[in-house]
């Protein structure tokens, strides 16, 4: 039996025109997959790069500034190219409208325009590197991306315009969830990613526009001389380091608050059970947007800042940890006396339990004013937040990949070679993770070109597991691919979820259902839904 | 005291370090024990709940005691945790009123210590035991950072303000120092020693350090200064290319400068590019070199002149 209608989205229309002029939100998301996944390929390679070059002391590949541009471009590219954009732009893009019922996001030629101004964004930052990459961390701190003699100017200029396309995107949101139910589903019907997306387009709307202007005025230093950040002209350079994580811990929250509201569907799902405190983890994600707003000293502890304020901080920084601390038992609880199957999405998911937990445990490590003192810019930082930052979100955003992949084309992958992939990746991401936390907690600083002998053992290992996380994305690169085209035909819902974007084909037509859906049960109710069926 | 240190820490050197120490292991032991119940409950579930029928599962979805449970327990755990590190950070704050001033001076990419007696060291901080120190720091540029592992202490130093800091060592050793704020090509060269002594030996280097070398011929003097003085950070003497360019064959010999111009190497041409790198930049490199002006004393740069005439003829590796 085949759910695949004989014209879907996929096929309605051909030729590249129906594709760069398309207003349907399921081709946008699809033309940022291929963006982002884009974006990653080339951030994964610096990182190998990188990687390889800190195998032994001293120089092995590259010069110290060569290495020094790579780091830079690795975070830059990942943050500012793959991560922000990923789950809510590529994925929230094609599922948020297919979830509430509706047939578009609310504007959907807008949401054409934030994919255009990310290309033109990433086009500015491709520039960028081949004119001189920009070599100050993907910070910009002053008065060193002042003083930089490479292209700080074109970088920072694409953080700036890719800010609008990440605004967009957030406003586009927010309309959509508030007008485009489908009648019946009131807020607290709504999935739980819908969830996520709607805490995270509130953040993206309200502190991208601090980003714009912060790269703004460093542009604006730096070619008029207008003194803002360098001291050498009147400026402070604490200033930057305020303006710069006002938005920067926020998008912290935009990079994670989209990856939770995924686990929340992968866990309920492939536990077929009711999740537990469906309302807690709403609000949990409400709370932890408005927290995210209020902590941003805690990045600089040690900057010289006012120790009041340092103490502020600290105090209001523990409480986003109460939050996600309630969502991982909650997820955890919904497993409890569930019939849980263990398809690939499910695998990620326990993955970021596994890796999340401890990327959140050891925030409380830097949260903790005289441990961070020890702890800031060494290794230990760079490990927390890969296991929150991979760990955390990139393995949900492959959970969310792998579970709306059937959706998305109508094929299913080779199950055997996708778990390969998830073990491969996650025993890859622990080895050279991992290794982190220890050298750092040993006082390895980061972005260190060079190092002491003492720190070789560890920075081998951490080289070595890179090589194992980098086979474990080659080996999905190929059985995705592969299963475009050779993959088998996906039915409507392989995975018996009970929200509504598995009500209709895989893949969808252009306007997403035949007729309005009607809301039947709430997204949860494998309770009434098994129990009905059976 | 752990004088030997830990998987994750390196031995404790100072006062300060007890007590971070002991919030960090806070920390370790209750974060296992809640990762091993997250992770141990997970795979419990996995393992006991697999689906074999389709089987039915509950509606069940809240349970108000184990909810407020997982709110409160957490909620006094992070309370405790930040009172711990609120304690040790107001003490790594409060600098005791009887410290030895020392004044530390970040640049790239190398640190200096200007000790009240009248004398500067560079990239070695000798302190005596037992004593607390106080750091009044500052950048010439950028913004660097104060880190000593062993101590457990770090601060930010920056272009437009003193910050300060303090420790107070417990056992003689060498420590290293790190600069942990990104400082541009020579950051990870931007390694200091600490060197804690007891009394008489900080007595005696004192003086030793005051001398400037007399009883040692200039040139001896000028290799002992190359490394002390953090030459060695940038400028090799066996050929190899630094950040800057190396010392040998540079004396008598004809050098290419950025702008053009060829000059002769000799005294006045090595003199000045100590005391105005900026001006005579050598044709490949970038002019990133601080001035050593107020650094080095007249004698001290006689010294170093005469170590790189004798590198004239070295050959390189």
């Amino acid at each position: 039996m085949s759910d695949s209608p004989a014209v879907h989205y996929l096929n309605e229309q051909k030729g590249w025109k129906s594709w760069l002029l398309t207003l349907d939100h399921k081709r946008i998301g699809i033309l940022y997959l291929y963006s982002i996944m884009a974006a990653f390929l080339l951030g994964g390679v610096f990182a190998v790069l990188i990687r390889l070059e800190l195998l032994h002391p001293g120089q092995q590949y590259m010069e110290a500034d060569t290495y020094n541009q790579f780091f830079t471009l690795h975070g830059a590219i990942m943050i500012f190219l793959f991560i922000i954009p990923s789950i809510p732009a590529a994925l929230g893009n094609f599922v948020l409208p297919l979830m509430i019922g509706a047939k578009d996001v609310a504007f959907p030629r807008l949401n054409l325009l934030s994919w255009y101004i990310y290309i033109v964004g990433a086009l500015v930052a491709l520039y960028s590197i081949f004119a001189g990459a920009v070599d100050t961390g993907w910070t910009f701190y002053t008065p060193y991306s002042t003083e930089s003699a490479t292209t700080v100017v074109p970088m920072t200029l694409a953080v700036f315009i890719l800010g609008f396309s990440s605004i967009f995107t957030g406003v586009n949101f927010i309309a959509t969830i508030h007008k485009l139910r489908t009648p019946g589903m009131t807020w607290f019907k709504m999935p739980l990613f819908v969830w996520g997306l709607y805490a995270t387009a509130i953040i993206q709307v309200l502190a991208t526009p601090v980003i714009g202007i912060t790269t703004l005025l460093l542009i604006l230093e730096r070619t008029m001389l207008i003194g803002i950040f360098d001291p050498a002209m009147g400026g402070d350079p604490v200033l930057f380091q305020h303006f710069f994580w006002f938005y920067s811990h926020p998008a912290v929250y935009i990079m994670i608050l989209p990856g939770m509201g995924i686990i929340s569907e992968l866990i309920s799902t492939f536990s077929h059970k009711k999740i537990f405190g469906y309302k807690a983890i709403a609000y949990s994600s409400l709370g932890i947007a408005f927290v995210s707003f209020l902590v941003w000293g805690h990045h600089m502890f040690v900057a010289g800042q006012s120790e009041l304020a340092a103490v502020i901080f600290s105090f209001l920084t523990f409480f986003v940890g109460i939050p996600s601390g309630i969502k991982v038992f909650n997820w955890v609880a919904t497993m409890y006396k569930g019939s849980i199957t263990l398809q690939t999405p499910m695998w990620y998911a326990l993955s970021f339990l596994f890796l999340f937990t401890i990327g959140g445990l050891t925030g409380i490590f830097l949260g903790t004013l005289s441990v961070d003192v020890h702890l800031h810019d060494t290794y230990f930082v760079v490990a927390h937040f890969h296991y929150v930052m991979m760990g955390g979100t990139v393995m949900a955003f492959l959970g969310g990949l792998h579970y709306w992949w059937p959706k998305m084309w109508g094929r299913m992958y080779n199950e055997k070679w996708a778990k390969i992939s998830v073990a491969l990746i996650f025993i890859g991401f622990n080895i050279t993770f991992f290794s982190q936390f220890i050298m750092g907690s040993q006082g390895m600083p980061r972005r260190y070109y060079n190092y002491l002998d003492q720190y070789q053992p560890l920075h081998a290992f951490s080289t070595y597991g890179s090589w194992i996380l980098g086979l474990g994305f080659i080996v999905m690169a190929v059985y995705l691919i592969h299963s475009l085209f050779k993959g088998k035909q996906a039915p409507k819902n392989p995975w018996e979820s009970l929200t509504m974007e598995w009500v209709t084909n895989s893949p969808p037509i252009h306007h997403n259902f035949e007729e309005t859906p009607k809301l039947t049960h709430e997204p949860y109710d494998y309770d009434k839904v098994l129990a009905e069926k059976n | 005291m752990d004088t030997t240190g830990t998987i994750f820490m390196p031995p404790e050197s100072s006062t300060i370090a007890g007590e971070v120490d002991a919030a960090f292991y806070f920390i370790y032991w209750a974060s296992i024990v809640l990762f091993a119940i997250v992770v141990g409950f997970a795979a419990l579930f996995v393992l006991k709940y697999r689906r074999k029928k389709r089987e039915l599962t509950s509606g069940v979805a809240h349970n108000t005691k184990l909810e407020v449970a997982w709110t409160l327990i957490p909620t006094i755990l992070i309370v405790i945790v930040f009172v711990m590190g609120f304690k040790g950070f107001i003490k790594m704050n409060v600098i005791p009123k009887d410290a030895l001033e020392i004044k530390v001076t970040g640049q790239k990419w190398f640190w200096t210590f200007d000790y009240p007696e009248g004398v500067n060291t560079v990239n070695e901080l000798v302190v005596p035991v037992d004593k607390a120190v106080a750091l009044t720091m500052s950048s010439q540029d950028v913004i660097h950072s104060f880190f000593v592992p062993n101590f457990r202490i770090k601060m930010d130093v920056l272009p437009n303000r003193y910050s300060m800091t303090w420790f107070e060592a417990t056992r003689p050793g060498v420590y290293d120092l790190f600069c942990t704020e990104f400082c541009g090509k020579g950051h990870s060269e931007m390694i200091g020693k600490v060197r804690v002594v007891n009394d008489r030996e900080y007595e005696e280097w004192l003086e030793e350090a005051a001398f400037g070398g007399e009883g040692m011929s200039l040139e001896d003097y000028g290799a002992k200064l190359y490394v002390s003085k953090a030459c060695v950070t940038c400028h090799s003497i066996d050929g190899r290319i630094g950040t800057g360019p190396t010392f040998a064959k540079v004396y008598g010999h004809s050098v290419r400068l950025a702008d053009g111009r060829e000059v002769m190497a000799d005294e006045n041409y090595i003199r000045k590019s100590i005391l105005e790198p900026a001006s005579e930049v050598v044709a490949g490199f970038q002019s990133v070199m601080p001035t050593y002006q107020g650094i080095l004393k007249d004698r001290e740069i006689d010294a170093l002149v005469a170590f790189i005439k004798s590198l004239k003829d070295k050959e390189g590796p």
